[in-house]
């Protein structure tokens, strides 16, 4: 499966998180939150130009377009 | 906790300080906790607020300090680095660590560094029912015992389960037991080892910092610990060697070795202690079905500017009554002083100057609270995380994200914790442009100048000509915003990454607690600013005592400055003199104009009428917005940033509100407005 950037999933689409690109502040900021390489998340809107909203676990989150072309998923379903 | 022996004292009273991600329900286990006994201020040198409270347990008082919510002690955020200072201050003997039950992976990473630091921690396990209800069921004795910890299961806003957590916090205050310790695999144990020992070996280090902890934080290359050994031989060499060998050994980075331990050893405990019906990402919760209609693309906007109508309707509609019940008392009053009082002199003062001043800015209390309120309730919802969300695209074009749009929002009740709610943003440029436009929201000391002169001239629109002015503060913000960012900060942009908490109905007492917090700063302010301000104010416009009131003290100040405003409609001495005086706060420019016009609250609508025309008082209310923001605003933006960009925003709001008042009153006149 190929490896692309978060902010490229459609809604309803799944990923498993295969490595986090940037800085050591993204890093950091993300990794709190849970996202973590092996972590499976979920695209629940993907909006042109606008922020995503995923879900990881039970949670949701707004991210960026920014911050999701940095969380690099392999697709699953 | 580990500190230097000398310093440990018998300690007089318990202090528990509560942690934990936001959106936990951490305010309101310290509201139960604490109830009225509950006093905000700030942490010292910085403007994250600082609650504290108190309660008897068998007779002892217990001081609950309840820190940021925060989701780790990382050294980016200011909040964390507050949290992790209190912490290393060794202040508190015990940490209850509240902790989501529905999203215990994301939770336990905060849990986990605490452990690490050697706090003293007692988990409460909180949301139990909502996991329950979702088909997850948690073993937490299990949990307990491999954190090492006690685990108290509760369910906030029910109070279920306060009782064994004030127990278990007090037991484990009296015995600490030996914390668990999370292990890192050898490679990462060999190199921590290494500098444990290095750091072990310098007093100055090892008596301020448990030397484990601060070897896992030099390991992970955290900046603000990075900082601290600079001066202390050896350990910045040896976290270089040691990261290049771990690299060299495992092809990864110290940094990810790390993470991926401490959520190892939750994945591990997880395994263990959680069960659950249905796979995370499969359900679909009420939550997501109401963001799907509340963040949709299209009726995002829309429902957003409906929830701000019902906001403003909400407050005007039952605030009107009640400013009426409190003028009413007032006038009482200040018939029942006159009459009491035989000295002519001071009779004035108590009538004119205390009750009549001070009385025409607090019937404004009940649209404040209200107004206060409804902020509240729509916090506590979790409504504000989705408006940041779906604000964050239009606030792009200003060079900021979906964050910086709570602060603007918080705005609309006072702009000074507006002001201070800029800390939550993580860059420097977003903090910066971000309080250079809080001051143009219309914040609540506003309303009672829009509310006088929205009454006295458009009665018929009240609810629209206010919203046009709290609109025209945002279309302010937003074009200053923009220009701000092409003049001084060209460049990249802050991530944005912020949890939307579960919609959940706020408690009443909850919002009612949050409400008074922010409306109680206000009658603080009417009670020391206000107060002083308008006794100033009588006393200048008496001086000297019986000259009619153009030729006091005041009188000529006014007559000086009024030229100046006179190209924008209000060329009168006595609306420069309430300009000048509404800097030290806003609602005073509604208490001055009452004193200088020598009337009440009540008369004061009769005199605006025949010294303003409708389009002279429209420009001077813009210019109420836009000038200069008072002074504890200007304080706050001081505090964050420097003299430089402090005396930039009082010279550009300045000019700006002139400016943006003459054009009003220009082109209004143009129009054939006036």
């Amino acid at each position: 499966m190929a490896v692309l950037p978060l902010g490229l999933l459609a809604p309803g689409q799944g990923g498993l998180i295969k490595d986090i690109i940037g800085g050591r502040h993204v890093r950091c900021r993300l990794t709190e939150l849970g996202f973590i390489p092996g972590a499976k998340v979920r695209v629940w809107q993907n909006q042109p130009w606008g922020p995503l909203i995923v879900s990881l676990g039970d949670g949701r989150v707004a991210i960026g377009r920014g911050v999701a072309q940095k969380i690099l998923v392999e697709e699953t379903r | 906790m580990a500190k230097p022996a000398s310093r440990v004292e018998m300690p007089a009273q318990v202090v528990i300080a509560l942690a934990g991600n936001p959106n936990v329900g951490k305010t309101c286990i310290f509201n139960n906790l604490t109830g009225a006994h509950q006093h905000v201020g700030n942490w010292p040198g910085v403007t994250v607020e600082k609650k504290e409270g108190r309660f008897a347990y068998s007779g002892e008082t217990v001081r609950v300090v309840d820190l940021p919510g925060i989701y780790g002690l990382g050294a980016y955020a200011e909040d964390e680095r507050v949290a992790r200072d209190y912490l290393l201050s060794g202040e508190a003997g015990v940490v209850i660590n509240i902790v989501d039950a529905t999203n215990l992976e994301r939770n336990l990473y905060l849990t986990v560094q605490l452990l690490e630091m050697g706090a003293n921690v007692v988990v409460a396990l909180n949301v139990m029912d909502e996991a329950e209800a979702r088909g997850i069921k948690i073993d937490t004795d299990k949990l307990g015992r491999l954190l090492g910890v006690p685990v108290i299961p509760t369910v906030a806003p029910k109070k279920q389960g306060m009782a064994e957590l004030v127990a278990a916090a007090m037991q484990k205050a009296r015995t600490p037991g030996a914390p668990v310790r999370i292990t890192y695999g050898r490679e990462v144990e060999e190199e921590l080892a290494k500098l444990e020992t290095l750091v072990a070996g310098y007093p100055a280090l090892s008596g301020r910092f448990p030397p484990r902890w601060l070897a896992v934080k030099v390991l992970e290359g955290d900046e603000h610990v990075l900082r601290e050994i600079e001066g202390f031989a050896g350990i910045a060499a040896q976290q270089r060697e040691s990261s290049a060998r771990l690299e060299a050994v495992t092809g990864q980075d110290a940094e990810s070795l790390i993470v991926d331990g401490r959520y190892g050893f939750i994945a591990g405990i997880l395994k263990e202690t959680v069960s659950r019906r249905k796979t995370p990402e499969e359900r679909i919760t009420l939550s997501d079905r109401i963001d799907r209609i509340v963040t949709h693309r299209v009726l995002g906007i829309p429902i957003f500017l409906a929830a701000m109508w019902a906001v403003f309707q909400f407050t005007f509609t039952l605030g009107d009554p009640l400013i009426g019940y409190v003028e009413t008392f007032f006038e009482w009053l200040g018939g029942l002083a006159g009459a009491r009082i035989a000295n002519e002199l001071l009779a004035s003062l108590v009538v004119d100057g205390i009750i009549g001043g001070v009385g025409s800015v607090l019937v404004f209390i009940p649209p404040i609270f209200l107004l206060f309120l409804a902020i509240s309730f729509l916090e506590d919802s979790g409504y504000m995380a989705r408006a940041a969300y779906i604000m964050d695209r239009l606030m792009h074009a200003l060079g900021l994200h979906g964050k910086s749009f709570i602060p603007l929002l918080i705005g609309f009740g006072c702009n000074v914790p507006a002001v201070m709610a800029t800390r939550t943003l993580e860059n420097k440029r977003d903090r910066i442009i971000t309080l250079l436009i809080t001051p143009f929201m219309s914040c609540a000391a506003r309303l009672p100048v829009y509310v006088l002169f929205v009454g006295a001239f458009f009665a018929q629109r009240q609810g629209l000509v206010i919203f046009s002015l709290y609109l025209l503060g945002i279309v302010i913000a937003i074009l200053m915003g923009m220009l701000l960012k092409a003049l001084f900060f060209k460049g990249e942009q802050a991530p944005f990454v912020m949890e939307l908490p579960p919609y959940r109905l706020p408690t009443i007492r909850g919002t009612l607690i949050h409400m008074w917090e922010r409306g109680y700063s206000f009658i603080r302010k009417a009670g020391t600013i206000i107060f002083g301000v308008v006794v100033l104010v009588w006393l200048l416009s008496n001086i000297p005592w019986g000259a009619p009131i153009e030729q006091s003290v005041i009188g000529r100040l006014g007559q000086f400055m009024a030229p100046i405003y006179a190209p924008c409609g209000f060329g009168t001495w006595e609306a420069a003199v309430a300009l000048f005086f509404g800097i030290l706060a806003k609602e005073v420019v509604v208490g001055t104009l009452g004193v200088v016009y020598g009337v009440g609250e009540e008369g004061l609508t009769a005199a605006v009428t025949q010294h303003f025309t409708p389009l002279s008082a429209y420009a001077f209310m813009a210019m109420t917005l836009l000038y200069i923001p008072c002074v504890a605003v200007i304080g706050a933006i001081k505090r964050e940033t420097d003299w430089k960009w402090t005396g930039f925003a009082v010279a550009y709001t300045l000019v700006l509100g002139w400016v943006v008042a003459f054009l009003i009153y220009r082109c209004g006149k143009l129009l054939g407005l006036g």
